[in-house]
């Protein structure tokens, strides 16, 4: 077969290859520079060394952020993968309008956040919402939802897990790839149901979980939209995520060169955790053909 | 037992579906709603005049779009705008990267590959600053450049996309084509685009649902009302709700919603495929 030079590559490839030098490779060439300097966007950036990296260790908001944005994703992948899995066993049994069951959980994920925090800010009103009128007619008096620190986590968790659908649809591709045999092996040697979710679907479907708990860590980290519209950050500080902290610290306070130290610091620990996972991941995940 | 099991699977998926679209009717309900009822202590789940929420709602939405404070239609105009170019610059500048990457035969091209499947790693609020003083000195701070050039220079998740699907087409086809005399760009015109319909609607579709969606990129880059996006404008709303009445809130939140809702009931299958793609072959 008749090889293409790199000449024959390049007007093809071109746009992606100007692309990334341009909106990837350059922002994050920039983003190291200005992480050393002090840049107000009124002058241009003076170089101060590692001043902007000596500000994190006595920096008291960042050790509130790092630590909501830590534990609410680790709450939400945990309760999430959970979550999903379930539903996707549920939507993978024999039922009729299978397709409008599987379509009625995506259906969240589609709808812009924006317009979702909208619905769920007024569903969670202390006074009128949703929520508080349905909790009224069983009796009990539902709270001020987005006036106490438990709360509001508890309304942010709710709407993300609202969103699992693209996870659970991925889940169900993985169900549908677990060999049948394997299941009626286990039957004949007398495994119950549970016995062989335990023993046969959990480990088959281990390489997408762990797709999915990467996928999870990435947007955990960027969590930043609903709540910033939903709370502020607030009460106090109890809902401000990292995103959020170096949006603030860029166009709030204008402080370019702290922001992209913590731009870098949000990059940095996403590669780790991801890094740790993965390779816990070689320990659990059970891959076949390997 | 089989019967009951049947039974518990049945109650169960109502239950899930319930849940899942709740919000969607909740929000309907109020956007159906009157605003003097809610002057008189709001809204309840269970409106005394359920025939008259349709008439409502028309009438809340042209308060929504015309009413000079509000001026939806102002922001529905730009987001439809910035989606046009957005979505055509990311369909044609993927397609040939991703013919690229699936047939021109260069060493470097693996490598490449997966240095662009890297580049989705790469978190936004990293790149945020640099790309807002990098379009300051170029003057697109308040147009709507920042927001639409970027797609033309393609999409790493389209190109994927794409590229995963012209793989699938067989080479036979390249070959018979190269017979006849076509060089890349006939196969590419040909061949490629004929056969990879389905999946330039699709990379079409998600681009088109994240401009529309998209709230980080307008809220940085955009700075006078005049240009606000559809979800720009729902948080100027939102930011006001004190005094913002509930059912226009959620007649605005409609506006938002509705086409996304409808595109989707359209071209699901394409949708659930995406979203398959992107998670057993990454």
């Amino acid at each position: 077969m008749k090889r293409d030079g790199f000449l024959t590559f390049l007007p093809w490839a071109a746009p992606w290859l100007a692309g990334f030098m341009l909106f990837t490779a350059l922002p994050v060439g920039l983003g190291i520079w200005y992480a050393f300097t002090d840049y107000t966007l009124l002058e241009p950036p003076i170089m101060v060394g590692t001043k902007n990296f000596a500000r994190l260790a006595d920096d008291p908001i960042l050790g509130t952020v790092a630590w909501n944005t830590f534990f609410f994703g680790l709450l939400s992948i945990v309760v999430g993968t959970v979550l999903s899995i379930a539903l996707a066993v549920l939507l993978s049994k024999p039922a009729r309008f299978q397709a409008f069951w599987r379509s009625a959980v995506f259906v969240p994920s589609v709808l812009p956040l924006i317009a979702v925090a909208a619905i769920f800010k007024l569903g969670f009103d202390g006074e009128l919402g949703a929520a508080n009128q349905m909790l009224g007619l069983i009796g009990v008096e539902g709270p001020n939802w987005f006036g106490s620190g438990a709360w509001a986590w508890a309304a942010l968790l709710m709407m993300s897990l609202w969103g699992v659908g693209p996870a659970v649809v991925i889940y169900l591709a993985g169900l549908r790839d677990v060999p049948k045999q394997l299941h009626e092996a286990a039957s004949l040697d007398g495994v119950g149901s549970w016995g062989r979710f335990v023993h046969v679907t959990l480990p088959m479907i281990s390489p997408v979980i762990l797709f999915n708990v990467v996928i999870g860590i990435i947007n955990a980290a960027q969590v930043f939209v609903v709540p910033l519209v939903m709370t502020g950050g607030g009460p106090g500080r109890s809902t401000y995520f990292f995103a959020m902290y170096v949006y603030d610290q860029a166009f709030q306070y204008g402080d370019m060169g702290y922001a992209s130290v913590l731009g870098l610091v949000q990059f940095a620990a996403i590669l780790v955790l991801t890094g740790l996972v993965l390779l816990l991941g070689q320990r659990f995940v059970y891959y076949r053909g390997a | 037992m089989e019967r009951i099991r049947t039974t518990l699977v049945y109650v169960l998926l109502t239950l899930v579906t319930a849940v899942a679209l709740f919000p969607i009717g909740y929000m309907l309900l109020i956007a159906g709603g009157e605003g003097e009822r809610f002057a008189e202590g709001g809204q309840t789940l269970f409106p005394e005049t359920a025939g008259e929420m349709p008439g409502n709602l028309a009438s809340n939405l042209d308060t929504v779009m015309t009413d000079g404070t509000l001026d939806f239609r102002r922001y529905l105009r730009n987001t439809l705008l910035v989606a046009i170019l957005a979505v055509s610059g990311t369909v044609v500048s993927s397609a040939m990267v991703a013919y690229a990457f699936a047939r021109v035969r260069w060493s470097g091209s693996k490598p490449l590959f997966m240095l662009m499947l890297a580049t989705m790693m790469v978190p936004f609020p990293v790149i945020m600053v640099p790309l807002f003083t990098m379009f300051r000195e170029l003057g697109l701070i308040g147009t709507f450049g920042p927001l639409w050039v970027p797609a033309w220079f393609g999409n790493a998740f389209s190109i994927f996309l794409m590229r995963q699907f012209f793989m699938t087409i067989p080479r036979e086809l390249d070959d018979a084509a190269r017979i006849d005399g076509c060089g890349h760009f006939g196969i590419f015109r040909h061949i490629m685009l004929p056969l990879a319909t389905p999946a330039l609607l699709v990379v079409a579709l998600l681009h088109f649902m994240f401009v529309w969606n998209d709230f980080v990129g307008p809220l940085i880059f955009l700075s006078h009302r005049d240009q606000f996006t559809l979800a720009l404008g729902l948080q100027l709303f939102m930011s006001r709700l004190g005094t913002t009445p509930w059912h226009l809130l959620m007649s605005a939140t409609t506006l938002m919603v509705g086409p996304v809702l409808v595109l989707f009931l359209l071209t699901q299958r394409s949708f659930v495929e995406g979203i398959s793609t992107s998670g057993t072959k990454g």
